[in-house]
């Protein structure tokens, strides 16, 4: 576990919130896209974009980068967003969001943006697609011996997959869950999203999903419970997963849907839905509100 | 009459050359193995085997994920589940995604005949055919399943290997030499081309030697690379003959049948018929008596190939 100083904390709580008015941006000039996910899972982008994957802007088919799977596909202004500022393509081009020419399909396009490590959208594939990732990687990795294997542990790449809480209804889920325990991948970790609202409403009354916790640890995951907003916790969770080994890791980050925007939160309708004018101001309004606590 | 080799035991032969030859290539399985002969690569290369359990949409995903990493995967299932179980993270991650994953179909058509139409794959090639990015690759024998595997592993790109369940003729002899995508003259011919994929092969050249006893001299042309198609093989023997039958274990909707139609209603229309799986589902029996049942006999080819010259000009 590493140590993590507050101004870091606070200087990645800000760029989070920062975000959200980016994706708010995005969603509102494009009048189409999926703020409520996005907003929900800004802490958790901005923590593995920002300070924990080992990744080169310029080089994004490194061949020893930490691979980013982002399962939640609908979700992706928030990614584009972070990638964007993180140095992957212009900020400008964030603009062209769900247009005509854009690289910035409506759900990521793997081949169109560099970077974009999967296509996402069909929910629930990220766990199982990660499994066969973590599996190469493995493979490639030298073998262990007393001389090397601490150092090489170190720089070892890693597998991330950030998931929905809806989409964790999807059976493909489950195979793949099984799969990474088998195959004992102390490589893979993935981050849910749990923010307790899937399209048409609570994940409690569409498709109850608890125990959740106990699913993931009858799957034979390591599984650490945190609060998906909090950047201390998201930053010691990541580094505590990396440290398990022989089985995969899953972080169950309890979060907000529509984060940051009072009216946007726990509402499923802001889902997919786009804000019109008024709307688009108020939410500005409070985002610009929520970074003056995290800029003062 | 042909010497008669198990198909799948030389696809699990080809398969262990292509290990040895190819450290990326890895091989993945939903746990028929023992069905399809992939478990002879498990033996010989365990590091680089896994089953994933009976989770034909897990099988792909996983694939999808060691390919992007720079693995070859094979990935190993019945046809029918690769074409329709798991058919949304082929279309997703294989074709839009570009993932370079290979699709190693077993018990295609209705080889698997006495399992029945639940294990039957009559629509594979059809759906397979219409997925942008996607190559299809139909091997009739033996010969042909070790000539084309090492150039489904270079392929760059998703590809559809569809392969029989039986022990089939072997047509072909050391001097086969198939590309895919070009199609392979086998019988050359005046009247009428027979067109055939897989097993069909062996079937329409018997029909052509019947058709010899008819003073109807039919030339037969092998696909084995449905998708893309070499269309100016396709074209020329429609200039070349004026009249085509294709022939293929597979429903006569979307298959081999249609995407030659396709072609000669843009390039050369000419009479052109379909011998295949009459849009039905078939049912439980011995190979050889589905196959005759179901609308592809001999004699359901030489009945084509007349009628496709009787409706010349």
């Amino acid at each position: 576990m590493h140590y993590h100083s507050e101004s870091l904390i606070r200087d990645l709580s800000a760029k989070a919130q920062s975000f959200r008015i980016q994706a708010l941006k995005m969603v509102y000039n494009a009048q189409s896209g999926h703020l409520g996910g996005a907003f929900s899972v800004a802490e958790i982008l901005t923590a593995l974009f920002f300070h924990h994957l080992r990744l080169d802007p310029a080089r994004p088919d490194w061949p020893e980068r930490d691979r980013l799977l982002f399962s939640k596909g609908h979700a992706c202004a928030m990614l584009y967003t972070a990638m964007a500022y993180r140095g992957f393509f212009p900020v400008e081009e964030l603009m062209t969001f769900r247009q005509l020419d854009s690289r910035l399909q409506g759900h990521p396009d793997r081949v169109k943006l560099p970077g974009v490590e999967m296509c996402a959208g069909p929910l629930g594939q990220g766990v199982a697609i990660g499994v066969g990732m973590a599996l190469a990687l493995r493979m490639d990795q030298p073998k262990p011996s007393a001389v090397t294997a601490p150092s090489a542990r170190a720089s070892r790449a890693r597998v991330y997959v950030v998931l929905g809480d809806g989409e964790i209804n999807a059976g493909v889920v489950w195979e793949g869950a099984m799969a990474a325990a088998k195959y004992r991948l102390g490589n893979l970790t993935a981050i849910l999203d749990y923010n307790g609202v899937q399209q048409t409403g609570a994940v409690a009354d569409v498709m109850p999903m608890e125990p959740v916790v106990a699913k993931w640890e009858a799957f034979g995951w390591h599984v650490q419970e945190i609060d998906g907003h909090n950047m201390g916790e998201i930053l010691n969770a990541l580094d505590r997963a990396d440290e398990v080994h022989a089985r995969p890791s899953i972080i169950i980050a309890h979060t907000t849907k529509g984060k940051g925007v009072s009216f946007m939160e726990y509402d499923n309708r802001w889902h997919g839905m786009p804000p019109n004018q008024e709307q688009y101001e108020r939410a500005l309004a409070e985002l610009e509100e929520g970074l003056k606590a995290w800029q003062n | 009459m042909a010497e008669l080799i198990l198909m799948r035991k030389a696809y699990g032969e080809a398969l262990v050359q292509l290990g040895r030859d190819n450290p990326d290539v890895v091989v993945l399985s939903a746990d028929v193995s023992n069905s399809d002969f992939s478990y002879m690569f498990q033996e010989a290369f365990p590091d680089r085997f896994f089953n994933v359990g009976i989770a034909e949409q897990c099988l792909i995903d996983v694939a999808v994920g060691l390919a992007y990493c720079g693995k070859i995967p094979f990935a190993n299932s019945f046809a029918f589940l690769l074409a329709t179980r798991a058919l949304e993270m082929v279309r997703t991650h294989c074709c839009y995604g570009e993932a370079n994953v290979k699709l190693m179909a077993a018990y295609g058509g209705i080889s698997d005949s006495f399992d029945g139409p639940t294990h039957h794959a009559i629509t594979d090639i059809a759906i397979m055919r219409s997925l942008p990015n996607m190559t299809v690759v139909v091997p009739s024998d033996t010969v042909a399943v070790v000539r084309l595997l090492p150039q489904v592993a270079a392929w760059r790109g998703a590809v559809y290997f569809r392969m029989n369940r039986n022990e089939v003729p072997v047509l072909f002899d050391h001097t086969y030499e198939p590309q895919i995508g070009k199609a392979v003259d086998v019988r050359p011919g005046k009247d009428v081309t027979l067109i055939a994929t897989g097993l069909m092969l062996s079937r329409c050249l018997e029909a052509a030697n019947v058709l010899v006893s008819e003073g109807i001299d039919a030339r037969v042309v092998e696909i084995h690379t449905i998708k893309p198609l070499d269309a100016d093989a396709v074209v020329r023997a429609a200039r070349e003959t004026g009249a085509l039958v294709t022939a293929e274990e597979h429903n006569i909707i979307g298959g081999l049948g249609a995407a030659v139609t396709e072609v000669v209603s843009d390039a050369y229309p000419v009479p052109v018929k379909r011998v295949g799986i009459p849009d039905r589902f078939a049912e439980t029996g011995p190979y050889a008596a589905l196959l005759d049942r179901y609308g592809m006999a001999v004699t359901d080819v030489v009945r084509a190939a007349r009628a496709a010259i009787a409706a010349k000009r």
